[in-house]
């Protein structure tokens, strides 16, 4: 019998050659899913010693019939409720396969627990009552498996005892499920007649399903194929962290799809900055050689320094992924309040995180009964397609080019809320990168250098309406200049009569008019320029952003003055008005403004004079290594 | 294989492969080597050993000195490049094997652990309602709850396996405790894509597992791969050897003849006991060990 658990052969898992396929056994409740576990590991002789014996004491010290069930149902408090309560993973094997399966259970409200289940599945075996037959639930699994991208579904038909092993009943059920799947484009392996409780149909083809032909469910499960090589797709590699524990610069996370190598040339995404990468570090032996492939947790040093950070997509620089604003997904809603256009949350797409707003709701769908309902809102347990703005720029790719970075959760309030798959993305403005080519400068860095006798630089005021940048900025621009240097002042407001006029003040508006301070502050310091921006700025993942763009120019100068001193200056007026409730999205008398945490100056304005604010900065500017503080510093620079 | 013998000098001991720079050697194939089944293992934990380091703010890892949290402190190693960058915290009971405390002092040097030595409230501060042994070990939940209380972690690490126990099957990666450190089975968060959720409520905080998805012959063959020190009292003497380590009192040896770690894997493969069979606590009721769980034990 084809059951029987493999003999003790090579008795480490080193070097096993069998594929390990991940199942989930999903269905309505009562439908015997549970029931239907306790056999496969009964009849696989996956169970301990004595654990048959041992639930058949319980029950019969509790004055129940023992039910196969009872083996899952290991914990008291589900034996109280009579129900599975969360994702179990169980092993067992078949002839060829290394099976872990991941029971989920069928109570609606613990949807969660089997999407969790799910998610994690190569197959999924779909189990109906013979006597109920297709329920809501079941057309809901169904739905939700095709949704999570599980291809391989086999169908079982259980409690075949209660139709007296009918034949024609059976047909009925299998060709409602198979129509129902098919529609959603997923075609059955095989639709299995079985008595999970008496064993028919489970491991063997018994008398009395004789009329059967089709494969036992180990024999079903025997035939699933392991999830495709990741190796085969293109080069992603999520960066998680990046650690200086000693000399060596680590940029550290897991290859989550294509492979590589030292030398590789890469792009880092969504900054389009183009290194190679050094070596791979490793222990307790290193550097590796060799090839490096999908799902290794790999570190690696590059090149040259760049300024790169958790979140950042490397990958070969003729096949990046696609940076993108906006989005659309189609996702499972977990959360208790219903998803609604406009609503703000966290993305995580891998280890980037991204703020997030539902501009479009296009579709909510009742999976169990698979019409949409009203596209106002998606409910708790229900799916959808949304499209979503995001206020960072993410480098991602649909699902069907790529099922790792193709997904992605939604996070409220720290917790997870949904998830999804990344249907299309609307390529942002570096989409290839690598076919921009700019012109390069007729000068070299050393020769601006020399003349004005400081490098370029990035100076970043930051602080709330009237706290004193634009002073501060002038006072600054000013002094640079007597000395001789090329200062260019950058105010936000500036701006945005011109270069910015088609940008309002929504946070993706603001968060491009940050982008786009930063990228031509960024252009004047690789020019040698010292650009001084004077911008509220008030959204910390924005200011993220224009470090990252800058790098190693960006200097931040936090104008910390305090708020009740601000609002008194009000030069403008826009407190008055704010406080009058004319003026919108102002930010200083809300909580809106996240103060910095890590930059280079913090001054507040209402305690000391313009002039010795300015020293400070001239001297934050000279310790940093902007300004060179004598002549004999500038001949070495040169 | 790497023992720590019985009254062994430090200076008699091999060390584990230290951290050493060897040049590249020459390699020619165009594709990766294939990753075998302990390759996905540990890709897999130090993924969440990088996950757990970078979201939270002050973790800790739990060392009971058993072969499951020495594979978890080598994993750490690898994830970080040869160094353990948060302490490692032993809650100690006081009633370990003296081959536990020699391995804990040795190997907490020769690995430059940050070291922290945490003790336990007497008995008499425990729970009278739970069975003896079930009783003593809930001395650890308290000292545990003593020494997240004395250094304020976030996060603690602890090297729970979903096939040892059937409540431990029902783990999250990232699993949150309550304020008073204990675990509501029923309102976990949900965890999937390897999206952890890594905010603790205040003043709570988190269980990690990187070691959650191994198993018992995933621990040896990985503890024998990479030539990890283990103690020898999990070796057959005198026909028993111990499976799993406890406190002395409440940890029985279980029949055995494996003297080599080839030899435990061939009796994992043939056995149907139960890891921890030898464990009292584990079978003086039917619901001891979820209680001892949902009050915060490991």
């Amino acid at each position: 019998m084809n059951m029987i658990v493999t003999p003790a052969s090579p008795a480490t898992p080193n070097g096993t050659t069998r594929p390990q396929v991940r199942i989930v056994i999903v269905g309505h409740v009562d439908h015997g899913k549970s029931t239907l576990v306790g056999r496969l590991l009964h009849e696989t002789g996956s169970l301990p010693d004595g654990k048959l014996e041992m639930l058949k004491a319980v029950s019969a010290r509790r004055g129940m019939p023992f039910e196969w069930s009872f083996l899952l149902d290991a914990l008291q408090t589900e034996r109280d409720q009579g129900i599975t309560i969360d994702t179990t993973q169980i092993r067992f094997r078949t002839n060829s396969r290394d099976i872990v399966l991941i029971d989920a259970p069928g109570h609606a409200e613990f949807l969660r627990n089997m999407i969790t289940g799910a998610s994690q599945a190569d197959g999924a075996v779909l189990i109906i009552d013979a006597l109920e037959g297709v329920r809501d639930q079941t057309r809901r699994h169904g739905y939700l498996l095709h949704l999570l991208g599980v291809k391989q579904v086999a169908v079982v038909v259980n409690k075949m005892d209660r139709v007296d092993f009918s034949a024609e009943r059976f047909k009925a059920i299998s060709d409602e499920i198979s129509a129902h799947l098919q529609g959603l484009g997923v075609k059955p392996t095989a639709v299995i007649p079985i008595s999970a409780r008496d064993g028919d149909g489970v491991a063997e083809r018994t008398d009395r399903i004789d009329w059967y032909k089709g494969p036992t469910v180990v024999e079903a499960l025997d035939r699933l194929e392991p999830a495709r090589p990741l190796e085969a797709l293109a080069l992603r590699l999520p960066v998680q962290a990046i650690y200086k524990f000693d000399d060596r610069r680590i940029v550290a996370g897991r290859i989550e799809s294509g492979s590589l190598v030292a030398g590789d040339e890469i792009v880092i995404m969504p900054a389009g900055k183009i290194a190679r990468i050094k070596t791979v570090e490793s222990w307790p032996v290193t550097p590796v050689a060799g090839r490096q492939g999908a799902g290794r947790s790999v570190g690696i040093t590059l090149d040259r320094e760049l300024f790169l950070e958790r979140g950042d997509i490397i990958a070969h620089t003729n096949s990046a992924p696609r940076e993108t604003r906006r989005l659309r997904a189609r996702i499972f809603w977990l959360h208790d309040k219903p998803l609604a256009k406009g609503d703000q949350f966290l993305v995580r797409c891998g280890p980037k995180e991204s703020r997030a707003t539902v501009v479009a709701i296009e579709k909510a769908v009742d999976p169990g009964e698979l019409s949409s309902v009203e596209n106002k809102a998606i409910g708790r347990n229900h799916v959808g397609e949304i499209d979503i703005s995001l206020s960072n720029p993410i480098a991602t790719d649909p699902y069907t080019e790529n099922p790792r970075t193709g997904r992605l959760v939604i996070e409220v309030s720290g917790r997870i809320a949904g998830g999804g798959l990344v249907l299309s993305v609307d390529a942002g403005q570096r989409a290839l990168p690598v076919d921009i080519v700019p012109v390069e400068s007729a000068l070299r860095p050393d020769e601006r250098s020399a003349r004005y006798r400081h490098n370029g630089a990035v100076v970043w005021l930051t602080g709330l309406p009237a706290s004193g940048k634009s002073t501060l900025a002038k006072a600054l621009e000013r002094r640079l200049f007597s000395n001789g240097g090329s200062p260019i002042l950058l105010d936000g407001d500036t701006l945005r009569a011109g270069l910015n006029s088609d940008l309002g003040f929504s946070a993706a508006d603001r968060s491009e008019n940050i982008r786009r301070l930063a990228e031509v502050a960024t252009h004047l310091a690789r020019n040698g320029h010292i650009a001084i921006v004077a911008a509220v700025s008030p959204a910390r993942e924005d200011r993220a952003t224009a470090r990252r763009i800058a790098d190693t120019a960006f200097r931040e100068i936090h104008v910390a003055t305090p708020a009740e001193i601000c609002e008194e200056r009000d030069p403008k007026g826009h407190y008055k008005k704010a406080r009058a409730g004319t003026l919108a999205s102002f930010t200083g008398i809300g909580n809106d403004y996240e103060t910095p945490q890590a930059a280079e100056l913090v001054i507040d304005t209402s305690t000391r004079t313009v002039a010795e604010a300015a020293d400070e900065i001239e001297r934050m500017l000279k310790t940093t290594g902007v300004l060179f503080d004598e002549l004999v510093d500038l001949a070495a620079n040169i | 294989m790497h023992l720590l013998k019985d009254n062994s000098t430090a200076g008699g001991l091999s060390s584990p492969a230290l951290a050493e720079r060897v040049p590249a050697q020459e390699f020619s194939a165009d594709l990766a080597p294939s990753m075998d089944h302990l390759d996905q293992l540990e890709a897999q934990s130090i993924y969440i050993f990088r996950e757990a380091f970078g979201r939270l703010k002050k973790i800790a890892l739990l060392w009971s000195l058993g072969k499951d949290s020495n594979v978890m402190i080598w994993l750490a190693r690898k994830a970080f490049f040869g160094r353990l960058p948060f302490p490692a915290l032993h809650v100690d009971t006081g009633k370990k094997f003296p081959e536990m405390y020699r391995f804990r002092d040795h190997y907490g040097k020769e690995w430059d652990l940050d070291l922290r030595v945490e003790p336990c409230p007497p008995i008499d501060a425990v729970d009278p309602t739970l069975p003896p042994a079930a009783r003593s070990a809930a001395r650890k939940t308290e000292g545990l709850k003593m020494a997240l209380a004395k250094y304020g972690f976030d996060g603690l690490i602890a090297g729970i396996r979903r096939d040892e126990e059937a409540t431990r099957a029902k783990e999250r990666v990232f699993s949150p405790r309550g304020l008073e450190g204990n675990w509501d089975v029923r309102d976990q968060p949900p965890e999937f894509w390897d999206h952890f959720n890594a905010s603790p409520p205040q003043g709570a905080h988190l269980r990690i597992h990187p070691i959650l998805h191994w198993t018992e012959s995933d621990i040896w063959a990985y503890t024998k791969r990479e030539n990890i020190p283990i103690i020898p009292l999990y070796l057959s003497q005198n026909g028993k050897r111990y499976r799993s380590l406890g406190d002395q009192d409440i940890t029985n040896p279980v029949a055995s003849n494996a003297s080599t770690i080839d030899e435990i894997l061939i009796e994992l493969e043939q056995t149907k006991v139960p890891e921890r069979s030898g464990r009292a606590l584990d079978h003086e009721t039917e619901d001891a060990f979820e209680r001892l769980r949902v009050a915060g034990y490991l």
